[in-house]
């Protein structure tokens, strides 16, 4: 049997809500957090398969042109070397998020340095490694090759608005400002390198790999191995973190498979560190010119964003910078338009919150310059410009919690609301300082399926190729079908990650809590159906706690001894066209800049966040926590560096990208201003996974101008920066 | 990784034969090494572990100084009690660098060989007149941010990493050294680091087959001890400019003042005419900033790395605001 939604209407049913058992929201511990801290949950590289060879990438030493000839005899007299796989299966880059189809191939054209182009393979990784380095490979490089995004001509983007006359706005303005930011490249960097082990039985290939989005990657490796999907199995039960870099199937995984068939035992390859680095999708960089007219109020009257993002020539994806500005404060003129410099560096693509990460602080920072013009306070000028509706297409938002997540955000962090100034409080040599920054991020869902069976003896199985990249998503499925079925989550076992199971939506865009929840909810309504008939009341009327029907027969009683299955089957429907859905908050920052060295350390954080329901309090925080840290980085410290001869990335290793250490995160609050959003999915819950970086690097920003005064136009704001903006 | 043969070696002089064949690289806590060796940037053909030859105490040395053997761990050392007591600045550069886990692991003699981050000279897809002699220079035309401004050449702009090696250049250490026929030399830690020069291979003066046996530090002096380390992220990043500093005043006037530099430079900088400005003065902004216009007189930047120069201007200044209690 299965249960089909695909939603048209907002739910305004509000059925969980009703149900008995009370663990759907609580902090309940991730269920395999034990295996994962005792090192037995296996990730992908960690299955032990007999007589597994090992395969090392080789990568490009050109920027742009093509293999001309591979000499594979370089290296198969080394120890242990088994083969070189140069097959034009091979591909050059990674998918991007939910392509479904295969990546660029063939591996022999160069797009950017650092590239794949060939895979060594041996008895052992030691020898494999070795032998990567020595192969000899020949080239026909090209000259001319653009690797600076300033430098070059940029295609205007699709989609740009364009309302009112923002120019004239401007002019008339009593208060307007036109400012320019930059940000720098991202890297995800994961902990878990991107690694696979494929074993191919002549009939079938079985793939363990890092992925986020199973659902797509079955497609996107079937069609680079010219595979029907159903001899294809992915397997990736545990991720080591994704944030986007495992969304599309990289060239690890596609490798290791050709590997395997062609030499009939299993390959495992893992990507080195510095290839993570150069050959995972990178988050552009960006440039964002404001312009902002307000009148004597602080009330928009133009609204201006432009940005200039870069990606490889040929790539579909461009950072989608504006995504948040399209609805986030009111002005009747607005000009939004997007353009995209073709470049070598490696490809662009989605790296945690893409668009938001850089748009939101970039734009928030222009806010706090407008409300030091009009001389209203931060938190002010942004509840005065809260549009009641999408100021451009005119939908109403499904629900809108910024106002509340600003005020409440205020005052749980202390904002005075008084005259602010720069420079206002020194503590020995470090000047201190707060801002404020507003979160906002599109909420997005996918069709999704998940299997919930209920087992004779009264415990739920819950069955998906959904993934949980350390999000939480075995807990909150446990939860979601524990209160749905009347049952303590330790009698609900969630197995994910294999592509065996019915479809989930994979994990990105923070859509999957709500979609494969909103599909073990849909199942459970039916199973619902069922135990009601049996137990002779209406399905509305049927109460389930720990196992029984309350004041009635036992779950085991009731199934009679028979196993009972239900595939929830969820699909977005006409009401993406209805309303505007956004998870909305707000950050507060304390910072300390210190006056000699222009070293900047985060001394406090506030988060106040609006999300729908909230399905897991801890892992919901700890989502929130997580992007705050990222906010860090992007504030301060995490920038791609790209050598200005050949493109390559400098920084290539997790010692010199810096991301935020432990000592750079000081005590961070965040605050739910919880919410049901019917609108957003059937079990009115919105994403959480990328809301807390969404802004968060524009509320520190905004802090190290009022801690000293330094408007820095550029993140990160590395103390050189701080200090070449920072007055005498 | 290249293979390579592993030997244990038995004792201090044992160690020494091993070193002196040909290809041959000592390790102690492998901290830098091994990472270099996976890289491919090392591919040494033997490997003579040297963790087992003693050499890890660290005791009073009998003119009221402090012997640092070259295998005692960076932990070790930062948490002895007359490190602590007496070269506290030695300890908090130490804890300045890295982290517990490699501390755990760093000793000494290692540390003081520990090669650069230049990003090209880890790279062997990049040029690098370090790694590959002849095959140029590929920061002085890219990403130079970490990079010297001090005492480079046109072959080299590499910086020494270290932060232990700065205050032990602060503190006028002695590096002992021993060679593979048994005889032992003594080299001032100022002088154990090299400049590139035309020769940007050579770290530092230790010939082949000679091993560091330990550190002498001079009897303490009195003064107040600062390591200052100016960096991106508040842990695990190498300085963008460090100094370690033992400044004592008599009254309001200075009368000691021992400097050396990190971030800045192919070692370890120390100038003496730096505290030849500040020795007899009073310490004011006019002079921190002579003292600095003294030290940087030949700086040179490149472009990304610029903002080394008034960055270091700025740090000697809190430095010795701090050291003097003077008001700037």
């Amino acid at each position: 049997m299965s249960a089909y939604l695909k939603q048209d209407e907002p739910d305004t049913a509000n059925r969980l809500d009703g149900m008995r058992q009370g663990v759907l929201g609580t902090d309940a511990s991730r269920i395999e957090g034990l295996l994962k801290v005792t090192g037995t949950a296996p990730y992908a590289a960690e299955y032990q398969l007999d007589d597994c060879l090992e395969g090392v990438l080789v990568t490009a030493t050109i920027s742009k042109g093509e293999v001309t000839a591979i000499d594979a005899d370089s290296v198969l007299s080394m120890p242990g070397v088994v083969a070189v796989i140069d097959d034009p299966a091979l591909t050059a880059r990674a998918a991007q998020g939910t392509a479904g189809e295969a990546p660029a191939q063939p591996a022999r054209e160069v797009g950017y340095f650092g590239q794949p182009i060939a895979l060594v393979v041996a008895e052992t990784f030691e020898q494999a490694r070795d032998a990567s380095k020595h192969l000899k490979v020949s080239y026909r490089a090209e000259d001319d090759v653009a690797f600076d995004p300033e430098a070059v001509e940029a295609e205007p983007q699709d989609g740009a608005t364009s309302q009112g006359d923002l120019a004239h706005a401007m002019k008339e303005a009593p208060f307007s400002v036109d400012v320019t930011y930059t940000t720098e490249g991202h890297s995800s960097a994961a902990m878990e390198p991107h690694a696979a082990i494929a074993q191919w039985d002549g009939d079938t290939l079985t793939v363990y790999a890092s992925l986020q989005m199973l659902n797509y990657n079955i497609a996107e490796l079937a069609d680079s191995l010219g595979l029907e999907e159903d001899k294809v199995r992915l397997v990736s039960r545990y991720v080591g973190g994704g944030f986007g870099s495992k969304l599309g199937i990289s060239e690890e995984t596609v490798a290791a498979s050709v590997a395997a068939m062609k030499l009939e035992r299993p390959v495992r390859v893992a990507m080195l560190r510095q290839q993570v680095l150069q050959c995972i999708m990178r988050r552009s960089e960006t440039r964002q010119r404001f312009r902002l007219a307000a009148g004597e109020d602080g009330k928009l009257t133009g609204f201006g964003h432009e940005a200039r993002v870069s990606n490889l020539p040929g790539e579909s994806f461009a950072e989608p910078v504006l995504q948040s500005s399209h609805f986030l404060y009111a002005g009747e003129n607005r000009e939004l338009s997007m353009e995209v410099a073709r470049i070598h560096r490696m490809t662009a693509g989605s790296v945690r919150a893409p668009g938001e990460a850089v748009g939101m602080p970039a734009l928030e920072c222009a806010m706090d310059v407008l409300a030091e013009k009009c001389g209203v306070d931060p938190v002010e000028l942004r509840l005065r410009n809260i549009p009641d509706k999408h100021p451009a297409n005119g939908l109403p938002f499904s629900s809108h919690k910024l106002a509340e997540c600003l005020k409440q955000g205020a005052e749980a962090f202390g904002w005075d609301g008084g005259p602010r100034s720069p420079r206002h409080t020194r503590e020995g040599e470090w000047w201190i300082g707060t801002g404020m920054a507003s979160a906002a991020r599109v909420h997005n869902v996918g069709e999704a399926k998940a299997r919930v069976t209920l087992k004779a003896d009264g415990t739920a199985l819950v069955e998906t190729d959904m993934t949980d990249i350390g999000t939480g998503t075995y807990t909150i499925l446990a939860q979601t079908v524990g209160e749905m079925l009347g049952l303590p989550i330790a009698k609900v076992l969630v197995e994910l990650g294999d592509t065996r199971h019915p479809r989930g939506p994979g994990s990105g865009g923070s859509w999957g809590a709500s979609s494969i929840c909103s599909a073990a909810y849909l199942a459970c309504l039916a199973l619902r159906e069922t135990l009601a008939k049996r137990a002779d009341v209406s399905e509305e009327n049927l109460e389930l706690k720990d196992g029984a029907v309350v004041g009635g027969a036992s779950l085991v009683d009731l199934l009679g001894g028979k196993d009972l299955a239900e595939e929830g089957h969820y699909e977005p429907g006409d009401i993406a066209d209805d309303f505007t859905a956004a998870g909305f908050g707000a950050f507060f920052a304390r910072v300390r800049v210190n006056r000699f060295t222009g070293e900047t350390r985060v001394q406090h954080m506030t988060g106040a966040f609006g999300f729908g329901r909230v399905l897991n309090s801890k892992t919901a925080r700890s989502q929130c926590l997580g992007g705050m840290t990222w906010s860090i980085g992007a504030a301060l410290t995490e920038a791609m560096l790209f050598d200005p001869v050949d493109g390559h990335l400098a920084n290539c290793d997790l010692a010199e990208y810096h991301v935020p250490v432990n000592r750079d995160v000081p005590d961070l609050d965040v605050l739910f201003v919880e919410e049901r959003d019917g609108a957003a999915s059937p079990i009115q819950a919105k994403g959480i996974g990328e809301l807390g970086m969404c802004g968060g690097a524009g509320a520190i920003a905004n802090a190290i101008y009022n801690a000293c005064g330094a408007r820095v136009m550029e993140f990160p704001m590395t103390p050189d920066r701080v200090l070449a903006a920072m007055p005498d | 990784m290249k293979p390579f043969d592993y030997q244990r070696a038995e004792g201090m002089d044992h160690a020494g034969q091993l070193v002196a064949a040909e290809n041959a690289t000592a390790i102690a806590g492998g901290t830098n090494l091994l990472d270099l060796m996976k890289l491919q940037v090392e591919t040494p053909q033997t490997l003579v572990d040297v963790s087992r030859v003693g050499h890890a105490e660290i005791e009073d040395s009998g003119d009221g100084g402090l012997w640092i053997g070259a295998l005692g761990t960076n932990t070790n050392t930062a948490i002895h009690p007359r490190v602590r007591a007496d070269y506290p600045v030695l300890a908090r550069a130490i804890l300045a660098g890295a982290t517990q886990q490699l501390r755990n692991r760093a000793t000494t003699g290692g540390n003081l060989c520990q090669r650069t981050r230049c990003y090209y000279f880890t790279n062997i897809d990049q040029p690098c007149n370090k790694r590959d002699p002849g095959s140029g220079c590929g920061a002085i035309d890219g990403i130079a941010r970490l990079h010297a401004v001090l005492g480079t050449s046109d072959q080299c702009i590499a910086t020494y990493p270290g932060d232990m090696a700065v205050a032990l250049s602060a503190l006028d250490a002695t590096v002992h050294i021993a060679s593979a026929d048994g005889k032992a030399r003594t080299v001032p830690v100022r002088d154990f680091h090299r400049l590139p020069g035309d020769t940007p291979w050579k770290d530092n003066v230790l010939e082949p087959g000679e091993l560091i046996t330990g550190v002498s530090l001079p009897a303490p002096v009195a003064g107040k001890q600062i390591y200052r380390k100016v960096r991106e992220r508040s842990s695990y990043a190498f300085a963008l400019c460090s100094i370690a500093a033992i400044v004592e005043m008599d009254g309001d006037t200075i009368t000691r003042a021992h400097l050396a530099f990190g971030g800045l430079a192919h070692k370890p900088w120390h100038d003496p005419e730096v505290s030849e400005v500040l020795v007899g003065q009073k310490p004011d902004a006019a002079l921190f900033d002579k003292a600095a216009d003294v030290l940087l007189r030949d700086a040179r930047g490149y472009g990304e790395n610029d903002f080394k120069i008034p960055l270091a201007r700025r740090t000697l200044a809190a430095v010795l605001a701090e050291a003097t209690g003077a008001e700037l």
